[in-house]
């Protein structure tokens, strides 16, 4: 059963442009993570930002989604400087689920998603039938739709993940920027979340770009690899022409070895020793 | 009206409430949201026509009542009207302020323990309060009391301790956590000036000033109520609007900016709300204790939802301080100012919450 609402796919990549950081210095007070980077994320693609604790990669995601303002440079969604675009029209277009997201205490997991319509509603129109039906699918497609009734503080980790993820699809956004959305969770529920947003990717055409550690994982469900160091980009490509031995060395100072994965083919590292 | 459980028979409801869509108007209700509120105003108006009634010439309920909407004779009219009126509407507009108030508070620093009376707001306005009649010195306690000078000096306290609590807080936005800290230690600084001012003052000043900072309804009159009543015609509906954005607020700051609030804007708008709230309600009867703390809680726990509502709340304090309000002329074997009683039932609830929460930490 599928109901044709505004979460339906959007269009194949195009090559268009999204989502674009230009010459953007990133600080925290005085000290500078990230300075003069530019990155394009092009209309369905799906991107994996990699790199070594503390190389700002964290830091970049939040400034694509406007959580932090460049000291210097910009960030463009859709061309358009996002720090001048009203936060409302920016939710509606982009979506983000922060690292450790908060759930208030007691609240079910269907009022979770429905938080999602959000920046689609206004004081007198709080729960339009759009908003019903669009919620109700994002919980069905997230398979979330029988634990709606459960408070998001009883579910396992897994789960909770899943319903943020829910409540980001309800938010019916073409872009999506997910930070370590596997942190805390076992292998098993780590290729869940990332099956459910490689599915979000493919099967509803969204532009997703995450943050992730796991270099075997990102390989796998990527398209694209961005890799940084020091707050600088260091590389970018496909995960074929990003995970080489050289730069496994340079990057995170690990020797290793890099063979096909067995199941997908896409590139594994085995790691043999820490560099230096 | 038309109340729909479900548009698809063969799923279950999607949200914890009753979808509810009049014309363009949508929303989604729990009916403890409703029923709470009706029931509690109910409670309100029964316990408000009681204390209306007690006194030294009693009037039964069924009296006040029809006085009440303009059936009542002369001198009940004047009985109620004017002399116990003012008491019991000032008592309820500054209960309504203080739930409220309360409710924004702990809704917005994601806090319980968040509340005008440990955030230092009521102790600003009892700072200026005892200053008022500590260094204007020698005046008799009615004469000030009956004035709108002490009001006043409390009003501007309380906006001083809220102006320093917002600044002090304020670090490109609020943290939640940070507005409880800095709110402690304003409240020790405000606690130590009142100290100072009651150690230098006249015995009786010192006196008049300690009825003040209980919290008292004592020789309230219309003068008490009408600038309050003009505050919360203002202050109420636009808390009740600001609702909403709450509850995109409650997820952390990355959430709700991710939902497109405008963070800095709906911040400012939400604590400005509350201290002016507390500062009109603090003005007409001096700190009522802990009423802004506990009420939120309990209307929390009696709709069961996941924050505090804010109507709910608002009515749960008017109850309150009119309920203690009318124990404590009646029940209690000497008239006390209501904020004693207050302060009694709300210092256990306090550290009931204290204990609780450490139990939950140590799980």
């Amino acid at each position: 059963m599928t109901i044709e609402t505004d979460l339906a796919p959007t269009a194949a990549p195009t090559g268009r442009v999204r989502l674009a950081a230009e010459h953007v210095r990133l600080a925290y007070d005085e000290r500078v993570v990230v300075d003069d980077l530019d990155l394009e994320l092009t209309e369905g693609s799906f991107t994996a930002i990699v790199g070594p604790n503390g190389c700002g990669k964290s830091t970049l995601l939040r400034a694509l989604g406007r959580l932090l303002r460049p000291s210097a440079g910009q960030v463009l969604l859709d061309g358009r400087a996002i720090a001048r675009t009203p936060t409302r029209e920016v939710a509606q277009v982009l979506g983000l689920l922060p690292q450790t997201p908060i759930a208030p205490e007691g609240l079910t997991v269907g009022d979770l998603v429905a938080r999602g319509r959000h920046p689609h509603q206004s004081w007198l129109r709080q729960w339009s039938r759009d908003d019903e039906a669009v919620v109700a699918e994002a919980l069905s497609w997230t398979d979330m739709a029988d634990l709606a009734d459960r408070p998001v503080d009883a579910l396992s980790g897994g789960q909770r993940q899943r319903a943020w993820i829910s409540m980001a699809l309800a938010q019916g956004t073409d872009l999506l920027l997910l930070d370590e959305p596997t942190t805390y969770l076992d292998l098993s529920h780590q290729i869940d979340v990332l099956e459910l947003v490689g599915r979000l990717h493919a099967e509803r055409g969204r532009t997703v770009v995450v943050v992730l550690h796991d270099l075997n994982l990102a390989a796998r469900y990527a398209q694209r690899l961005v890799a940084m160091k020091d707050g600088a980009l260091v590389a970018s490509g496909s995960p074929h022409e990003v995970l080489t031995e050289q730069l496994l060395a340079d990057v995170f100072d690990l020797e290793a070895r890099v063979v096909p994965d067995p199941v997908t083919g896409t590139p594994m590292v085995v790691p043999v020793r820490r560099l230096r | 009206m038309s109340v729909t459980a479900s548009p698809r028979p063969d799923q279950r409801p999607v949200r914890s409430g009753r979808t509810v869509r009049i014309g363009p108007g949508s929303a989604s209700l729990r009916w403890r949201d409703v029923a709470v509120p009706v029931v509690t105003l109910a409670a309100l108006v029964l316990v408000s026509a009681v204390s209306m009634g007690r006194g030294d010439f009693p009037i039964g309920v069924g009296d006040v009542l029809r006085t009440l909407v303009g059936l009542g004779d002369g001198p009940q009219e004047f009985i109620v009207l004017e002399l116990r009126a003012p008491r019991v509407v000032v008592g309820v507009l500054v209960g309504l302020a203080l739930g409220v108030a309360g409710a924004l508070f702990q809704t917005f620093a994601r806090n319980p323990l968040a509340s005008p009376d440990t955030l230092g707001l009521t102790t600003g306005a009892s700072a200026g309060a005892v200053a008022a009649i500590v260094l204007t010195g020698g005046t008799s306690p009615g004469a000030v009391l009956g004035g709108l000078g002490i009001p006043a000096a409390a009003l501007v306290g309380a906006l001083l301790a809220g102006l320093l609590l917002f600044l002090l807080t304020w670090r490109a936005g609020i943290d939640g956590f940070r507005l409880v800290l800095v709110g402690i230690a304003l409240w020790s600084v405000g606690n130590a000036l009142i100290d100072w001012l009651l150690t230098n003052a006249e015995i009786y000043d010192a006196a008049s000033a300690y009825v003040w900072i209980t919290g008292s309804l004592n020789a309230r009159t219309w003068d008490h109520a009408v600038p309050l009543a003009t505050a919360l015609a203002v202050l109420l509906p636009l808390s009740l609007a600001a609702s909403r954005t709450l509850g995109a607020l409650q997820f952390g700051d990355n959430t709700a900016r991710g939902l497109g609030v405008r963070l800095a804007g709906a911040q400012t708008a939400v604590v400005l709300l509350a201290v002016g709230l507390v500062a009109f309600a603090v003005s007409g009867a001096g700190p009522i204790a802990f009423v802004a703390l506990i009420v939120p809680q309990i209307a929390v726990r009696l709709t069961g939802g996941s924050r505090p509502p804010l109507l709910a709340s608002g009515l749960m304090g008017a109850l309150l301080v009119v309920g203690s309000d009318l124990v404590t002329r009646t029940v209690l074997p000497e008239a006390l100012p209501v904020g004693i009683l207050t302060a009694a039932i709300g210092a256990p609830y306090l550290l009931w919450l204290l204990v609780r929460g450490r139990r939950r930490s140590t799980l």
